[in-house]
């Protein structure tokens, strides 16, 4: 089974993000970029599949600038076979990724979709439904745990309260949570066959696709800081301040 | 046009984050209306038809339903979204698994879990873990949008709208439940409880946890967790809090053993009065908390007990 997994470029999430001067948005000059967390473990979890025989080829896509490359070259250090690199230096929405990627799926014709659940720049968690919405696909999303039987697929979801474990008919779109696995690190000798790895290279505009914004971003502000409070000595204090100051017991 | 909005429930109950979205939803006005689907769904639908504000309460009761099941929701909600402006739903696990959905059939973009509503069209989030706060104007006619429910006050119920049945049954059957473990819920529910104590990797195993929940058993608080503390099994994973898990605002927030990464403070720095509990002086969690206490937990966790 051929396994499809989209990966994004984003600030590194040990990254402390500022605002711009103007609020026009946060500044993204000279930061640090990587993976988004969740894309590895996508990343991880098509590995898996592979070498537990069920995958038979990984094809990472990303729909990004030029730099994107890096994050790409990084899941073929990982293990993935190839990869497509669907080029645009626009901020596409998670809307328009997801038309890009249906284009990619209906080439491709995986058996399985991963993508993470959620991309930690714009905190959307929209893309893996939206691509599960328009190529008619059963979703499983935020999965801990993934399965394949035969023609099937168990998922285990995280949701509120628990776990939830769904059977859904193949091809389908899987978006990993945090616990799915935990990725590798890629080891030096990956790292340099994957510089041999074929990246296909295409541009956002031939596809012809429908990739006009939804929405506008108006203003971009740094949220109210939270001032440090007081120390306090002993249990005894915290308590006496949490009934007699705070008032909230 | 009207606003629709979608129910949450569990178990035969209306969910209390339903009465935090019509909230949103009433500062935009008009006309709204509740979905509730689910099987056997006519209590809830009692329930939501005393929401102050709500004009209609429409019922889809299917047993196609019943597991909210992404692909029969999105269905529905795509089908009854055309009479609409705007189509809200709590930014649960439930509404982001079926509200992005619905949007892409209907070819709108989504927009998630808000903090505030500026207009009809212009809502606030936050973004990059809460580090920075967007206000984002949506251009569809259509609106879909998740609410972060902790950022409304939740409507009474003092109203008493009209109960409509609706006969549509979307069953794409791509899809089969098969089992739910869902935590025994003895302790209040962690983003609707007055108080939480959350235990991080300082506890250092389950069997610790002992020590938060004789604290949340004084206090009636909700028991919530650190990443750390949930990846190394100490507790579920449904009582992360933070970026990825569960965004809380109590009265009250006690973080314990917790050293206060961005990805957890995105989950609870709006808590009205935050207290830490730590051993190291310089832990980043003590720049957001109104009460910091330097201390060993396994010594400060028993006194509070005992003291409270
Ligand atoms: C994509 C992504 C998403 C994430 N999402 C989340 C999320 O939703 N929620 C979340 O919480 N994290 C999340 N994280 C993880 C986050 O970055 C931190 O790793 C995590 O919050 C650390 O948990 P912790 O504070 O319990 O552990 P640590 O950082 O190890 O801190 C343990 C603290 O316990 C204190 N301590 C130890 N022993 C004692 C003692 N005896 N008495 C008192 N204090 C003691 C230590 O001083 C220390 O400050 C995410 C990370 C990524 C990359
Ligand atoms: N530009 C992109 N290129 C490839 N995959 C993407 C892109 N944007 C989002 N994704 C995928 O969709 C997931 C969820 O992103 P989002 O819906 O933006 O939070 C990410 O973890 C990726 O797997």
């Amino acid at each position: 089974m051929k396994v499809l997994v989209a990966i994004k470029r984003v600030i590194d999430y040990n990254v402390k993000v500022r605002v711009k001067a103007d609020h026009s948005d946060v500044d993204l000059t000279n930061v640090k970029m990587a993976m988004n967390p969740f894309c590895e473990i996508a990343v991880e979890e098509a590995v898996r599949l592979k070498e537990r025989g069920v995958a038979t080829e990984i094809v990472v896509v990303t729909v990004g600038p030029k730099a994107a490359q890096e994050q790409l070259r990084t899941a073929l250090a990982l293990g993935a076979d190839r990869a497509i690199h669907v080029e645009t230096e626009e901020q596409l929405e998670s809307l328009a990724v997801a038309k890009v990627l249906k284009r990619i799926v209906e080439e491709e014709q995986p058996g399985l979709v991963l993508l993470g659940k959620q991309a930690i720049d714009t905190d959307n968690n929209q893309t893996g439904q939206m691509l599960a919405a328009l190529t008619g696909m059963a979703q499983g999303t935020f999965a801990s745990e993934v399965a394949v039987e035969e023609q099937k697929l168990k998922v285990v979801r995280e949701i509120d309260g628990g776990l939830q474990t769904l059977e859904l008919t193949l091809p389908a779109i899987i978006t990993a949570d945090l616990r799915l696995n935990e990725p590798r690190y890629a080891k030096l000798p990956d790292i340099m066959k994957a510089k041999k790895k074929p990246i296909d290279t295409r541009s956002v505009a031939d596809l012809g696709i429908d990739i006009a914004p939804r929405t506008r971003l108006l203003k971009v502000q740094t949220p109210a800081e939270r001032q440090a409070g007081v120390r306090v000595a002993s249990v005894d204090e915290l308590i006496d301040k949490l009934k007699n100051e705070a008032k909230v017991i | 046009m009207g606003i629709l909005v979608v129910a949450e429930h569990h178990n035969g109950q209306l969910a209390t984050s339903t009465a935090r979205v019509v909230s949103a939803a009433r500062v935009i006005g008009g006309d709204i209306d509740v979905l509730v689907a689910g099987s056997g769904a006519s209590t809830v639908a009692e329930a939501a038809a005393t929401l102050s504000g709500v004009t209609r309460v429409r019922v889809a009761d299917d047993a196609a339903y019943e597991h909210e099941l992404a692909e029969n929701m999105a269905a529905l909600i795509a089908i009854l979204a055309g009479e609409y402006s705007h189509v809200f739903a709590a930014a649960s696990t439930a509404g982001k698994n079926f509200m992005p959905r619905v949007a892409a059939l209907k070819d709108v973009a989504q927009i998630s879990d808000i903090i505030a509503v500026e207009s009809a069209d212009t809502f606030v989030r936050p973004v990059y873990a809460g580090s920075a706060i967007a206000t984002v104007q949506a251009l569809d006619a259509l609106k879909v949008v998740t609410v972060r429910t902790s950022a409304f006050d939740p409507v009474e119920m003092a109203g008493s709208a009209a109960i409509e049945a609706l006969a549509i049954v979307e069953n794409i059957g791509v899809s089969r439940f098969v089992e739910e473990q869902l935590a025994s819920g003895e302790r209040p529910e962690l983003s609707a409880a007055r108080i939480v104590i959350s235990g991080g990797r300082g506890l250092g195993s389950g069997e610790n946890f002992k020590l938060i929940e004789a604290v949340a058993d004084k206090l009636g608080a909700a028991v919530g967790a650190s990443r750390a503390a949930v990846d190394a099994g100490f507790v579920p994973n449904d009582f992360q809090v933070g970026q990825t898990g569960k965004i809380v605002a109590p009265e009250l927030y006690i973080a314990v053993g917790i050293s206060g990464a961005i990805q957890h403070l995105a989950g609870m720095k709006d808590s009205r009065v935050i207290v830490a509990i730590n051993k190291d002086e310089d832990a980043p969690i003590f720049q957001v908390a109104d009460y910091g206490l330097v201390a060993d937990l396994f010594e400060a966790l028993p006194e509070l007990a005992n003291k409270l």
